[in-house]
């Protein structure tokens, strides 16, 4: 039995390609079942995400599968498969392992650290597992997956710091007032980087949105996006008393906002703390403003100032999780290895058993009655011991063989010597 | 016996400072954990340690300089882990435990003898006038130690230098309210202390206040903490400011703790404090 990934992502295949081949994640269960029922797969889980689809598969054999779950999503989506192998990346083995170990971990993301792949991840199994086209490999294989993330988020830093403009913005306004709930932004002027900045506050929790702009109809329209309230662009100003975070971003040539106004709004919000954000180039905020006390001002460079470090900090913690994934796919992959031979094991036990409880009943049959309770318990465990002792060494033996390559060939010889019946190693659970 | 029980007590308290600061850089979970723990157990050592001396000296042990250091070690001790109950701020440990092991480390470099109580000092008021300052005191002592994390925390801040300490240090605003927070049970603690200080003064001296300077100096201390906290109240102080005020209160609590005794004979060789240590 082995893993295989089979699957494109953001880093082989453009979107155009990705939407193609992207399930509606309403009948994942019924395409990991079919997926399943493929000759040479045994079990499946199927992610798709915007940025990655990928099929999870414990299969019998390595290209006959393959190609069989290749044929699967070309056939499914109707694309020719010549079309799609270019884009397609295939891992059998240790470097399936590896590569979904990364994934659910946000190391193979394209914002390494980034938090959402976790639940996608887990998503995919809840609907394999409704499909039940999951058994206990890729059950015990999922579960090591999220053991894995939640090791690399807990053991590392690797999703501590932000590492876009916004988020930093984001970060920096949690350090200063703790919990945004019951906060209010004021967004001065309009554009893209401003809008993101806005959202991720709103999404973090700030309840209040006042949107200013020159053109007092494009304020109200963002403002109504937000719901959150328009205010006219020469009477911004009277309003900033209630304004805890100030985020800026209009093309006016000289500052917008002044130190005295601010100074003003201080005094009357009674130097309740005040986070002022300008996006603008050039600036629409005067720097000496920073000079205030408890007023925190960042422009542009400064919070791509914070984002660099962060970064740098990420790469290193990225390391260090590469290390933990390098830890768990070895002890997921020395399970895997013993649940080729263990069956072997097990059934060479069982008939061994057999032989014995056989053998001794007949002998039984013949002198039992003369025999004492303690004779009997004595013979009992003589014939016992022999069998374990006899056993020792092939159990020792399989055992290691778990780690060579050639394992199968040998487990072969081996069970055509003792007459073992061919065994499914999916009927055996742990 | 107390003595053993005072140097294990150190030893705990070494521990529990080195595993919160060593949680302070590693910000593993099971250090936490372990720093919490051990944490706890100073204290409830200390809490032994203290009830020791009440039963073998017969009096609240607050009357040596040893003991004074010893109970407002263990005061800041308890006080910050009161304060944990309300304020999940994994960090704030790493800065209050320091403080209360310089205070026992000033309990172990002091004469630790159960004394003959002094006439003058067997008095009820003992246990309320020295309990009371020094809780109060233990109360001025965690607000300067967050005032030092805000100051750290907004430093930062302002000069957008983020370090390894920033992700480590809570938000400014809690820091802030802690302060805000301790300032307001320190305050009454303080005021009784002084109150209940002058009428032990007129059962004992026959004069409720003497200008004595331990005296002064806690009038000092009332000036100023009630400067902040009318600042705090009505003017709007915070942050920064709030700060800085806190932090020099609590140099000024120790000036009238220690300073008075120790560091004003020196300068005024002729002032002599009626008072025992404090």
């Amino acid at each position: 039995m082995e893993i295989a990934v089979v699957g494109l992502s953001h880093k082989t295949a453009p979107v155009e390609i990705r939407e193609k081949v992207a399930f509606a994640p309403d009948i994942l269960h019924e395409v990991a079942k079919s997926v399943r029922g493929l000759d040479h797969v045994r079990e499946a889980v199927i992610l798709s995400t915007c940025n990655r689809v990928e099929v999870y598969a414990a299969v019998r054999s390595r290209e006959e599968g393959i190609e069989a779950l290749i044929g699967y999503i070309a056939e499914y989506h109707e694309i020719p498969i010549e079309e799609l192998r270019p884009h397609i990346y295939v891992f059998i083995g240790v470097d399936a392992v590896k590569h979904v170990f990364r994934v659910a971990s946000s190391l193979d993301s394209m914002v390494v650290g980034e938090p959402q792949i976790l639940g996608q991840v887990k998503d995919a199994y809840e609907k394999a597992q409704q499909g039940s086209a999951t058994a206990h490999v890729l059950n015990r294989f999922m579960h090591k997956a999220f053991s894995t993330a939640k090791r690399v988020r807990t053991e590392t830093r690797i999703a501590q710091s932000a590492v876009s403009v916004s988020f930093a913005a984001v970060e920096l306004a949690r350090k200063i007032f703790g919990e945004l709930t019951g906060r209010t932004v004021m967004v001065i002027g309009a554009g893209e980087m401003c809008e993101l900045a806005a959202t991720h506050l709103v999404e973090n929790g700030i309840s209040n949105v006042m949107v200013t702009n020159r053109t007092y109809a494009r304020a109200e329209k963002l403002a109504e996006q937000y719901g959150g309230k328009a205010v006219h662009f020469d009477a911004f100003t009277k309003h900033l008393d209630e304004v805890d975070i100030i985020i800026s971003s209009t093309g006016a040539p000289g500052h917008v906002l002044h130190a005295a106004d601010v100074q003003t709004a201080m005094k009357q919000r009674r130097q309740k703390p005040m986070f002022l954000i300008d996006i603008a180039v050039p600036r629409d905020i005067d720097p000496a403003i920073n000079n205030l006390d408890n007023v925190y001002l960042y422009d542009v460079d400064d919070l791509q100032g914070i984002v660099e470090v962060n970064k740098k900090e990420r790469a290193k913690e990225a390391e260090k999780a590469e290390e933990i994934v390098r830890q768990e796919v070895d002890s997921f992959l020395k399970w895997l290895k013993m649940l080729d031979v263990t069956p072997t094991i097990r059934q060479l036990r069982e008939q061994f058993d057999e032989i014995r409880r056989a053998e001794l009943d007949k002998t039984l049959k013949v002198m039992g009655d003369n025999l004492t309770k303690k004779e009997l318990k004595s013979l009992e465990s003589m014939t016992q011991a022999i069998v374990n002792k006899i056993l020792h060494q092939p159990t020792i033996c399989l055992k290691a063989l778990a780690d060579e390559s050639d394992a199968d060939l040998s487990l072969d010889s081996v069970r055509r010597v003792f007459g073992l019946p061919e065994a499914d190693v999916i009927d055996e659970e742990e | 016996m107390d003595l053993w029980l005072l140097r294990i007590a150190i030893i705990v308290y070494l521990i529990a400072t080195a595993s919160q600061l060593a949680f302070l850089v590693t910000l593993k979970a099971e250090v936490r954990k372990f720093a919490s723990w051990v944490t706890w157990g100073a204290f409830a050592l200390h809490t032994v340690l203290l009830l020791t001396r009440l039963f073998a000296g017969g009096y609240a042990p607050m009357a040596t300089l040893h003991e004074a250091y010893s109970f407002f070690g263990w005061c800041t001790l308890g006080l910050y882990l009161v304060l944990l109950l309300r304020y999940s701020i994994p960090s704030l440990g790493a800065f209050a435990t320091p403080l209360a092991l310089i205070l026992l480390l000033g309990a172990a470099v002091t004469p630790s003898d159960i004394i003959e109580l002094p006439p003058a000092l067997q008095s009820g008021w003992l246990p309320i006038h020295v309990g009371l300052l020094f809780i109060g005191n233990a109360a001025f002592g965690i607000a300067a130690v967050s005032g030092i994390m805000y100051l750290i925390q907004e430093r930062q801040l302002k000069k957008k230098k983020l370090g390894m300490l920033f992700h480590r240090l809570p938000n400014i605003e809690v820091l802030d309210e802690i302060g805000y927070r301790c300032l307001t049970i320190g305050f009454p603690f303080l005021t009784l202390g002084i109150i209940t200080g002058a009428a032990w003064a007129q059962e004992a001296w026959g004069t409720y206040w003497s200008w004595d300077p331990k005296e002064t100096w806690s009038l000092i201390t009332w000036f100023i903490y009630a400067a902040l906290l009318h600042g705090r109240m009505t003017v709007g102080w915070r942050g920064r400011k709030a700060a800085l005020w806190a932090i020099g209160g609590f140099a000024c609590v120790l000036f009238t703790f220690l300073g008075v005794n120790y560091v004003l004979p020196l300068i005024l060789p002729n002032v002599q404090s009626l008072h025992i240590y404090g």
